[in-house]
């Protein structure tokens, strides 16, 4: 039966749902600028890692290394651009 | 008339009639010929629907030698313009047209078809696959590519073609500087065209990934399969920034939106940035491939394996990446800091490293080896010192503070050719005398060939090295024309006389063809060159299924080892095989697409919503249609492997 009960799906579902619930309560709370852009931004890679492994099953096949390599790949060159974008347009004008 | 007056060219003259006339006679004798020869069911079964790598590559080989040629008339005119200080020849307009459309045709619709043609047809055969993974989807990508092309190209005789520069920086590029439809044309048609490569990345990506011959470990692969995996890495995260921009341009243009204008909170250097982070990543996506091809071409002409192999694809690694991390050195002068221009320099500088490694191993490849001296191989050898002095140059434009004086001069234009030329165009070119016995059943005539090289050589030099000295002596780039006392009349008339040499080289490109095509020898064997991987294995011409047996693989060079070392490529008995159907829905969803962006180009809003319709409607057919494709039957291979054999 043990085998048959999806737990980790079930967690899963939870957790995400309390991610949401955490990040709903930026709007619903008052607190500054920083703190909520923070809670949201550290709230929504959990999010994404969360689906990402959990329910796209990222690292159930042979493939996993491909995968998660390409994740992380996409993600530093996603980070570089902003930041380096950041960095050339807005800090250092 | 109000409706027709916007197809109008804004400031027609009559060079733009005449190419009008031509386009005309031109599309008239095509459909007369092919309906004199009966040749449409041959045209619509063999070609365009087809979904076989080989004859995809084919196809996207005659685009780009098409697309050279439009682009190559760009560059003559250019030079004749500015060959004479005052010159009239063109007028300023015409010019900025020129200069836009040779850039976006040299590098998106030459260069770009050139590589994918070069992955399409090598990449299933040295990795020993039957086709690529997804074959309809690589049909729909070429299609897509050309309507794309098409589009674009009509754009001068129909409405007038962008003229802000192919980087179209904003705001010069918006509706505030340029009115007319130019640069909505850019907008759309590399937007359609980037969709096709995106596609043929992911395609690339899992054929290399999944489809390799029993026995190749990715540390087995050919030097040219790995350059194009990371080639087809690079386009995967770099497309859909081109993408994103593209559309936000789009709205801009077209729907209001203030994305790049310079009031209601936009930032027009957003473009500029953007367009670079695109941009950069774009010219090693060029530029990798080309190094496979060299990679070959060295090794089999050096009768020797390559040099350094896993220095080899360690350093394409570490462009891939770096080459996303020096956008920002393309525009140096826009008003960032010193520190941001810092950072930008040196991970610029640090491409120096993997790319001197590459070169370092081609010489280690030479050294000891019973080298001959073929035509590929003489480009080869020419590309070495070019590219390195072209490399050298770009190791000074790294340098920020020194960049004040070059940016945006001729130093900036003869560096990047410099680079380019030696680069991509040597290597294309090598490779297309490398892979042409593979192709057609013959080779091309190695004296032509050996000429058209040193012709190609001696008109790049004259033409690119006096704007490296103009360009230090102050000469803007895009500047249609100079005053006699400014004193560039010299180098401008050297550099004409170098690209008028190079025209004479490249015609000499389409004589050899015919030339080999009429004379030349079709007694050749499977293998002419001598050379180390699978694609030599298998017949020429290659069958349809590409290897009758799937070959077994111990190194990165099976062919080498079955002739040298007893090493038993196709082991085992024939089995049946199963192959792609042809379909027709690429091709006609790509003509959809063709009207969508014509349509988009010019807000004809109904068009539009019609053709989107058309294309979610081709997606559904697609996505209903069973269709498990056909078997190739053992008695089938027997005769067709038997008759290929000659016995």
């Amino acid at each position: 039966m043990s085998q048959l009960f999806p737990m980790k799906q079930v967690l899963g579902f939870v957790f995400s749902l309390l991610l949401t619930t955490v990040a709903l309560a930026v709007y619903f709370l008052d607190m500054s600028f920083a703190a909520g852009m923070t809670i949201l931004l550290v709230t929504a890679f959990i999010q994404a890692g969360l689906q990402l492994v959990v329910f796209m099953h990222a690292g159930e096949t042979k493939d996993k290394s491909a995968i998660y390599t390409n994740v992380f790949y996409g993600l530093i060159i996603a980070l570089v651009t902003v930041f380096g974008t950041l960095l050339a347009m807005v800090w250092d004008m | 008339m109000d409706f027709f007056d916007r197809f109008a060219v804004p400031h027609p003259s009559l060079a733009i009639y005449a190419s009008m006339a031509a386009i005309g006679l031109t599309i008239i004798a095509v459909i007369a010929g092919l309906t004199y020869f009966k040749k449409w069911g041959y045209l619509w079964r063999e070609w365009l629907t087809t979904v076989d790598h080989k004859r995809i590559g084919i196809m996207y080989l005659l685009s780009a030698l098409l697309m050279l040629f439009r682009g190559g008339v760009d560059a003559i005119m250019m030079r004749a313009q500015l060959a004479v200080p005052e010159n009239t020849l063109l007028d300023a307009q015409h010019y900025n047209e020129i200069f836009t459309t040779h850039g976006i045709v040299m590098i998106l619709f030459m260069a770009m078809p050139f590589i994918m043609f070069f992955m399409n047809f090598v990449v299933p055969l040295q990795i020993g696959a039957r086709d690529v993974a997804f074959p309809r989807l690589n049909a729909l990508s070429f299609w897509l590519f050309f309507m794309g092309a098409m589009l674009f190209n009509i754009s001068f005789v129909v409405g007038g073609s962008p003229d802000a520069g192919w980087t179209s920086y904003f705001p010069l590029a918006g509706t505030e500087f340029s009115e007319s439809v130019g640069n909505n044309y850019y907008m759309i048609a590399i937007q359609i065209a980037g969709i096709g490569t995106l596609m043929t990345g992911i395609n690339f990506i899992t054929t290399i990934l999944k489809m390799r011959a029993p026995g190749m470990t990715l540390m087995k692969m050919p030097m040219f399969t790995w350059s194009a995996l990371i080639a087809n890495v690079i386009i995967v995260f770099a497309f859909p920034v081109l993408a994103v921009l593209l559309a936000m341009g789009t709205l801009d243009r077209q729907f209001g939106t203030n994305f790049f204008t310079m009031d209601n909170g936009g930032m027009d250097m957003l473009w500029a940035n953007i367009f670079w982070v695109w941009g950069h990543p774009e010219v090693y996506i060029l530029i990798l491939p080309a190094f496979g091809i060299y990679s070959e071409v060295i090794s089999t002409f050096a009768r020797r394996n390559l040099y350094g192999y896993k220095s080899m694809v360690g350093s394409m690694v570490i462009i891939s990446l770096l080459s996303f991390l020096v956008w920002a050195h393309h525009f140096f002068t826009m008003g960032q800091g010193a520190f941001t221009n810092s950072i930008f320099s040196i991970t610029t500088m640090a491409i120096a490293v993997p790319t001197g490694v590459k070169i370092f191993n081609w010489l280690l490849t030479l050294r000891k080896g019973k080298i001959v001296f073929t035509t590929p191989m003489l480009y080869s050898m020419l590309f070495i010192p070019l590219f390195t002095l072209g490399g050298v140059t770009g190791v000074m434009l790294a340098m920020s503070a020194a960049d004040y004086q070059y940016h945006n001069t001729m130093f900036l234009v003869a560096h990047f050719h410099n680079v380019i030329i030696p680069g991509v165009v040597y290597a294309m070119l090598a490779g297309l005398h490398y892979y042409w016995p593979k192709m057609f059943g013959f080779m091309l005539n190695e004296k032509i060939g050996k000429w058209t090289a040193w012709l190609l050589s001696i008109g790049f030099i004259l033409a690119f090295m006096p704007m490296y000295v103009s360009g230090l002596d102050g000469q803007a780039r895009r500047m249609y024309t100079y005053s006699e006392a400014a004193g560039f009349g010299l180098m401008n008339m050297i550099s004409f006389v170098g690209a008028a040499i190079m025209a004479i080289g490249f015609v000499l490109i389409v004589y050899n063809i015919y030339y080999s095509t009429r004379y030349e020898s079709r007694d050749i064997s499977n293998d002419p060159w001598d050379a180390r991987t699978l694609e030599w294995s298998t017949h020429t011409p290659v069958p349809e299924y590409n290897f009758a047996i799937l070959p077994d693989v111990r190194s990165n060079e099976a062919l080498w080892d079955a002739k040298k070392n007893g090493h038993v490529l196709f082991k085992g008995e024939y089995q049946k095989i199963h192959m792609p159907n042809n379909s027709g829905i690429p091709f006609i969803m790509s003509c959809i697409f063709f009207v969508w962006g014509f349509s988009f180009v010019f807000s004809l809003w109904i068009p539009v919503i019609l053709t989107t319709i058309g294309i979610f409607v081709c997606m559904a057919l697609r996505s209903f249609e069973q269709d498990h494709g056909r078997y190739i039957s053992v008695k089938e291979i027997e005769e067709t492997e038997t008759n290929l054999r000659g016995a």
